[in-house]
């Protein structure tokens, strides 16, 4: 102890002198101005599967749109040459009524992105609402609220669904129908969940004691911080939409005849899976590929989003 | 002596189901005069931040009264004296990475209250007076477009203290404003706030748990614990002449720059004391208010 006592007396104040501060420089930023949405777009085209899964997506787009305007052939066309393998003529064949498979798979991609973005866009139209109502609100509305949704998502999902197509009739409209009823609640509950935590934020505290009104918080904070995520899950329900109607079509509840999407393709291509196995080869292989692409930009997206990732 | 700033009477905040609260704030009565700081000191969750956002009206209180300039402000109903009162009195917030919205740049944080209260409606106007207030709180003038997240913890701070005075408030809560931040950094802020006190005629309750800042920046001391003000007094008298064992725990535990007296520090527990039903508050001296039963009074003088 009486050591180190030493040790201190030896430094006196005497033995520094006051230099002042570097004023000004210290607080230079050196580094050009990044919005956060350019570094999330950044990010997100450093990610390979990614980009690939938006090619894949654009290609199948242009294709859906374009293919069945400029192809010699119409979907529903009957040409006298039934179950033809592919070939120069026929790309990916025709089928047991002689309808060219090309023509009937982009058709059918019309279709199928047609359900998939409507039901994801009425999901998010209603999830949003829904879940930031009942975010905001808090207490008793949001308790009620929550619990219709979790009555609703109680009920086997495939149920309501199959229910709701058999009153209804199949068709277009039905399908997105029956896919909205249930479809909205995830939605709900995860713009309910960044709502609640973003409204107890200290920048939205700091708005309040400004006097910010309801819409200017709405407006200004909460949906610009939850817009990453609401995205997000609106890139992974498309994915789930079109595999549904699929799947439903598959049960012979999709769209009727002579309409095609993949999912009734590949029903009747089922049948004839030994003999003509490109009637159900195409039709399903651009159900995976665009199912797998959404999913691919959607963990992109969240990559890209997620905070934790920043440097 | 100056004149009463805000008067607080009986605040009480209770939190949870009525019949078994939470009683975060339990009553408790001071005053702020024009021009001074009053620091607000004690141990995490003792109900010193919700004293704050409770006078603020970022929550309804449970029961009591706040009187600021005179006026009730829990009869401000209508949005227009809403927004009067809140240009009136602003806040600062603790953690500098939770209270700037990061999709937002600093020159859009700094304005938020413009838009709001539809100030400075011309372009070049609003980009002064932003240039003015980044200055003021010593950042330059092109940080305006950069977003929260390029800055500094001290920076960032910094910002926040710019959006409060962005409004040209009169009184500022500041709730643990360098808490966050490293001691180097607090030095600086606390600097900042003195500074602006003096340029700006601000009036401060200063909210820390870190007594031997709150004594640095604080003109009185207001000790609080268990959701009550066990101890106000002018901030010497506090530091040098403690009556509550609470208090006299707390600065105890103040830590010592000389290593040497370091050493010799003793701490001194506090074992927590039932008030009792009779505890009432007792000035001991002029402006030296002690809360307890009169014996409990007589025996820790």
């Amino acid at each position: 102890m009486t050591q180190s006592k030493q040790q201190f007396d030896k430094i006196a104040p005497e033995m520094f002198t006051i230099v002042g501060g570097r004023q000004g420089e210290t607080e230079k930023l050196s580094d050009k101005t990044v919005s956060f949405w350019k570094e999330v777009f950044l990010r997100f085209s450093q990610n390979k599967l990614a980009i690939f899964g938006i090619v894949v997506l654009v290609i199948v787009t242009l294709m859906a749109i374009f293919v069945p305007i400029f192809s010699p052939y119409s979907y529903r066309e009957q040409l006298g040459i039934y179950n033809a393998a592919p070939s120069a003529a026929h790309w990916f064949g025709t089928d047991d009524l002689g309808r060219d498979v090309f023509v009937r798979v982009w058709q059918g991609a019309r279709i199928s992105l047609f359900i998939g973005i409507t039901a994801a866009v009425i999901d998010l139209v209603i999830g949003v609402l829904w879940g930031s109502i009942s975010g905001l609100a808090g207490g008793r509305v949001d308790n009620i609220m929550m619990r219709i949704a979790d009555v609703l998502s109680a009920v086997p999902y495939l149920l309501v669904v199959i229910i709701l197509l058999v009153v209804l009739k199949p068709g277009l409209i039905p399908m997105i129908i029956a896919l909205s009823v249930t479809g909205w609640i995830n939605m709900a509950r995860i713009v309910r969940g960044e709502v609640l935590s973003i409204k107890n934020q200290e920048y939205v505290l700091a708005a309040r004691t400004l006097g910010a009104s309801t819409w200017h918080l709405i407006k200004k904070h909460l949906i610009p911080n939850a817009l990453g995520a609401i995205l997000v899950t609106m890139t992974l329900t498309i994915p789930s939409a079109i595999f549904t109607e699929a799947f439903l079509s598959y049960l012979g509840l999709g769209v009727p005849a002579p309409m095609a999407s993949w999912g009734t393709m590949a029903s009747e291509g089922n049948k004839a899976l030994t003999s003509a196995p490109w009637r159900l080869i195409f039709p399903a292989l651009f159900i995976s590929l665009t199912i797998f692409a959404f999913n691919a930009v959607g963990d992109g997206l969240r990559d890209a989003l997620d905070p934790k990732l920043r440097k | 002596m100056a004149n009463k700033l805000l008067e607080v009477k009986n605040l009480k905040q209770y939190f949870g189901p009525a019949n078994n609260p939470i009683k975060a704030v339990d009553g408790i009565s001071f005053e702020i005069y024009e021009g001074e700081t009053l620091g607000l000191v004690g141990e995490s969750g003792c109900g010193k931040s919700t004293t704050g956002r409770s006078i603020i009206r970022l929550y309804d209180i449970t029961d009591g009264e706040i009187l600021f300039k005179g006026k009730n402000v829990l009869d401000t109903k209508s949005r227009k004296e809403m927004k009067e009162f809140n240009r009136e009195m602003q806040m600062i917030f603790q953690d500098p990475y939770a209270s700037l919205n990061p999709r937002m740049t600093a020159g859009e944080i700094i304005s938020e209250g413009f838009n709001i209260h539809g100030l400075y409606k011309n372009k070049q106007e609003r980009q002064a007076r932003v240039a003015e207030l980044l200055e003021a709180v010593g950042l330059n003038r092109e940080h305006a477009n950069r977003y929260a997240h390029e800055f500094s913890g001290g920076q960032r701070q910094r910002i926040g203290i710019a959006r409060a005075l962005s409004l040209d408030p009169s009184f500022i809560i500041a709730d643990e404003p360098i808490s966050a931040l490293d001691v180097s950094i607090q030095a600086q802020v606390v600097n900042l706030l003195k500074q602006l006190q003096k340029e700006r005629n601000l009036t401060y309750l200063f909210i820390a748990h870190d007594l031997s800042m709150v004594k640095y920046i604080s003109d009185r001391i207001a000790v609080m614990y268990r959701g009550k003000i066990v101890e106000l007094g002018e901030a010497n008298e506090i530091y040098h002449h403690p009556i509550h064992p609470y208090t006299k725990s707390l600065l105890s535990a103040v830590p010592l720059p000389d290593p040497m007296t370091e050493r010799m520090r003793e701490r001194i527990p506090y074992t927590h004391e039932e008030p009792g039903e009779t505890a009432t508050i007792h000035e001991v001296k002029p402006g030296h208010l002690v809360f307890g039963t009169q014996q409990q009074i007589n025996k820790w003088k």
